[in-house]
């Protein structure tokens, strides 16, 4: 039987560490909700939504109430809107008529997010696409619990430039539209390169079309776990260290799989995947930036920080596979500066920069995330920064994305305050040295050598 | 058989087994394991309990316990076993 050393370790995790699960999503397929009118379309969605969702948040509650485990998120995944709207959409307006349903249902039914409002755009852009993507800055300003999310790269296919080019100039806009309200639109729209189809976590969440019509993925958290943990081996060896990180993303993952078993067993839906990432929230002591400066580098960004990220992010990874049968999504440490307290600090005092950043993002799950940058930053320049992010994924045959804030009027020195776990972000430098020649080209970059296996 | 664990952090007071006990005999909980230490002058008490048999649905089990938290002093929290068993057993 359980011991009292075992018991009161789980319940100082949970009371002290801010251990919690960060989120429970669930996949939804809407495949079967397409037609070629607009509002049955919108029906047909909101029916599906109502009908496999339901139960969703108070499933949730009642796991975490029993557990004694906080789930911190409820939220939704859908096929990319895209794919669905393509036959009952012809203008842009016609996506944000879509966007409205998914936000009022969303609402409907308790959940923070809902994701999937998105296309595919890797190899080419479909019409449907195009709409989606030109209907993005007025859809995230009308509506509050949408993100959406543009794939323009992978690693089989090379990236589509054009894509990343209009990407720039949408980000623009949605900031442009949402300027009274911190720019809050960018926060919620993500540009990726190789998008996993089974991903949890907002905003980049959608349902791949290699999915089952409803599933149970849910992601994991605990930074300041790691962090109480890692305190205790101060001054100890690498292998001291990485095997405390692993035993830690152990422990951690275990309570994940529980909650995504229980709740798929409750929901009566497929359990998919637990994404073992590592979230930070804007709570003291729930910081990667945290864990990084635990293990012996003075600020986060300082030379070093890359190499104990990467070291951070693999022992994540081999604790975790142990303990889950299924392991998908980001997977990894997220590093959203706004979102995580010691990333601001680093921030603001100048030891983490954008260039930093990007460097960080070749070794740990996803990319350059929840960045404000000053407002003047031409859309040329945010595409350069995009088309950066997502080299770095296509040749290392991973996830990259970018979620990047160009707040109107504010520059190097101002803050934004989004609230909530997306925190607050101190407007970043960015090169003041241009790339609108090289983004106006025009086509695609190919896929590189060692995409071509078969 | 189901587990549920309640445990009592706070500052050691006379009475804090025995007014949970009581609580727990009362609703026809049955006790499986006990055991208490002092750390750092805070009182911490672990309890496995089976309440497959209780006389109150599970949700006011949890709530009248947790309740007792302000009238004792302390905090109560109570858990089913499965989540201490996943994340510390292979």
């Amino acid at each position: 039987m359980i011991n009292i050393e075992e018991v009161f370790e789980t319940t100082n995790m949970i009371s002290h560490d801010n251990l919690d699960v960060r989120t429970v999503t669930m996949g939804i397929s809407l495949f079967d909700c397409i037609s070629t009118d607009l509002d049955t379309t919108c029906e047909n969605i909101r029916q599906k939504l109502l009908r496999c969702a339901g139960k969703l948040a108070s499933t949730a509650d009642a796991i975490a109430r029993e557990f004694g485990v906080p789930i911190i998120n409820k939220r939704i995944s859908i096929t990319p809107i895209s794919l669905i709207g393509a036959s009952c959409c012809h203008t842009p307006e016609d996506y944000v008529k879509i966007c409205i349903t998914l936000d009022r249902t969303a609402k409907e039914l308790g959940v923070n997010f809902l994701g999937g409002f998105s296309a595919i755009v890797s190899k080419g852009i479909t019409p449907s696409d195009r709409l989606l993507m030109e209907s993005l800055p007025e859809a995230l300003a009308v509506t509050d619990n949408v993100c959406a999310s543009v794939n323009v790269g992978s690693t089989k296919n090379g990236i589509n430039m054009d894509a990343v080019k209009l990407m720039g100039e949408i980000i623009k806009k949605t900031a442009y539209r949402t300027r009274d309200n911190d720019c809050m639109g960018c926060a919620k729209l993500v540009v990726l390169c190789n998008a996993p189809d089974d991903n949890p976590f907002m905003a980049g969440a959608f349902l791949g079309v290699t999915q089952p019509d409803v599933v149970i993925n849910v992601g994991v958290s605990g930074p300041g776990v790691v962090k109480t943990a890692i305190e205790k081996c101060k001054g100890k060896s690498f292998q001291v260290l990485c095997d405390t990180i692993k035993k830690t993303a152990f422990k951690i993952t275990r309570v994940g799989q529980m909650v995504a078993q229980e709740a798929a067993k409750r929901l009566g839906v497929q359990f998919g995947i637990i994404d073992l990432s590592l979230a930070p929230t804007p709570a003291i002591g729930d910081s990667v930036a945290d864990i990084i400066e635990g293990m012996g580098i003075e600020k986060c960004g300082a030379p070093g920080t890359t190499a104990a990220l990467a070291l951070l992010n693999d022992q994540v990874k081999k604790g975790g596979v142990m303990a889950s049968s299924y392991v998908g999504g980001l997977s990894g440490a997220f590093i959203p500066v706004s979102e995580d307290a010691g990333m601001i600090a680093a921030a603001e005092c100048g030891a983490l920069t954008i260039e930093k950043l990007e460097a960080m993002t070749c070794v740990c799950s996803v990319g350059l995330d929840m960045i404000a940058i000053p407002g003047k930053t031409s859309a040329a320049t945010i595409s350069g920064i995009i088309a950066d992010e997502a080299a770095i994924g296509m040749v290392n045959q991973k996830t990259t994305a970018v979620r990047i804030l160009p707040v109107e009027g504010k520059d190097v020195g101002d803050s934004i305050e989004l609230g909530g776990l997306l925190g607050r972000a101190p407007v970043m430098p960015v090169s003041r040295y241009g790339c609108e020649e090289f983004i106006s080209r025009g086509g695609s970059i190919p896929a590189p050598i060692h995409s071509f296996k078969n | 058989m189901d587990k549920t664990v309640i445990t009592v952090v706070g500052k050691d007071t006379t009475g804090i087994i025995a007014r949970i006990s009581t609580f727990v005999f009362e609703h026809n909980a049955n006790i499986l394991d006990i055991s208490q230490t002092i750390r750092m002058g805070i009182f911490n008490m672990m309890m496995i309990v089976d309440t497959k048999a209780i006389d109150i649905p599970y949700d006011e089990f949890i709530d009248r316990l947790k309740g007792m938290s302000s009238e004792i002093g302390v905090d109560i929290r109570c858990q089913k076993e499965k989540i201490f068993d996943m994340m510390h057993r292979i």
